[in-house]
């Protein structure tokens, strides 16, 4: 096996070969990224009986929250375990996670967007008072 | 451990070293998925952005609820979550392969990488399932005071709110949804299945070149390696589109 060390010279220092606690650790995040997985569809089968009803507005926006952070922690595991990049040199991770923090601004400005669009939508661009704001409600055909 | 403290005394950028300890190859892999990330992130970004401008967004529990076999069942995030794990074990068995390859244990990566092209075919499989569902599956739509049957696409959406009190075929009538729900869809949906499947080419060259022992000869398993990381992402853009348009 000694012989592979030898031939990248673009690798000072080889990760020694892992033996079972690598997949010892493999089986953990497979379960982890697992249970996670099902919470999330626990969190999404909860909301479609809410919608069944009439479900505060709150409550819809507390589980998306909460589902939204579970999916960032699965790619936080994936990233870190499965792509290796927890085992990396720092230096390396930044320049891969630095450049990402980009899309928070990315998020919030674009959500904003559309939901100033939204405002504009519902006012005639501001012409009409927001108070009248409501969706459209579809017409019944046999009135027409 | 001797390597881990090694490691921490050098002087990464004092020259003859390699700043990041590793290939070439690879350290550009990770580039490439950062920029493809930006890619994806901005197309998921668009979607929010027009989502979050309309009134009335249909609702995936309603649009996704369909399983093979299982005819006009009512089944919410079945088969989503089915195509989910497929794609979870699938990266499970990658890894699996890179492991093997860290040993030079050929038998090993050969079986691995074997599965994880199953797994790619088989969520491959899925997605052309669910698309033609979609598209062929004709829902009573009222258009201009006529009831229409049109079934999802990117110029059609029938998704919209129900009419109240109209039966067609015993069916509710709904009216038409935002356009856009199509076109995000099958844009965001079919954009990933391309990297779905420009991976499993790239496995299964990675496969042939395992078997013919090219990598036994080289000495390392590196390729396998980076073609391990294309994978990982694949599986990480799906946790963000199966968060985007099937959960939220």
């Amino acid at each position: 096996m000694e012989h592979h060390v030898e031939s990248s010279t673009e690798v000072t220092f080889h990760h020694p070969p892992g033996g079972s606690d690598t997949i010892k650790r493999i089986i953990k995040t497979t379960v982890l990224l697992s249970v996670i997985t099902i919470i999330e569809l626990g969190l999404g089968l909860w909301m479609y009986f809410l919608h069944k009803g009439e479900p505060s507005h709150g409550l819809i926006l507390a589980i998306k929250g909460i589902i939204v952070i579970l999916s960032l922690a699965k790619a936080f595991y994936i990233v870190s375990i499965f792509m290796h990049l927890g085992d990396e040199i720092r230096n390396l991770i930044m320049t891969i996670v630095v450049p990402l923090a980009l899309f928070v601004w990315f998020i919030i400005a674009f959500l904003w967007e559309g939901d100033s669009w939204l405002n504009l939508r519902n006012t005639d661009g501001h012409s009409r008072p927001k108070t009248e704001q409501r969706a459209p409600e579809a017409k019944k055909p046999g009135v027409e | 451990m001797a390597t881990a403290q090694a490691q921490l005394d050098t002087k990464w950028w004092s020259g003859g070293k390699s700043p990041f300890n590793v290939e070439y190859g690879k350290l550009m892999m990770w580039y490439f998925l950062m920029s493809d990330a930006f890619t994806f992130g901005a197309f998921l970004i668009s979607y929010g952005t027009i989502r979050f401008s309309q009134n009335y967004w249909p609702d995936p529990n309603h649009v996704f609820n369909a399983f093979p076999g299982a005819g006009h069942a009512n089944l919410p995030l079945a088969f989503v979550s089915l195509m989910t794990f497929i794609l979870i074990i699938s990266s499970v068995t990658m890894v699996l392969a890179v492991h093997a390859g860290h040993h030079m244990d050929k038998k090993g990566v050969i079986k691995w990488m074997a599965w994880t092209i199953v797994g790619g075919f088989a969520f491959l499989a899925c997605q052309a399932w669910e698309w033609t569902h979609l598209i062929t599956g004709h829902h009573a739509v009222l258009i201009d005071g006529k009831i229409q049957e049109i079934g999802t696409t990117v110029t059609h959406n029938p998704w919209g709110p129900y009419v109240p009190n109209l039966l067609h075929n015993g069916e509710p009538v709904s009216t038409t949804g935002p356009v856009a729900f199509g076109g995000y869809f099958f844009g965001i949906t079919g954009f990933h299945g391309f990297h779905v499947f420009s991976g499993v080419v790239i496995n299964i060259i990675m496969l042939l070149m395992t078997i013919n022992g090219v990598f036994d000869r080289k000495g390392h398993y590196q390729m396998i390696e980076k073609a391990g990381l294309y994978w990982h992402f694949v599986d990480l853009v799906w946790v963000f589109v199966f968060l985007c348009f099937y959960l939220i």
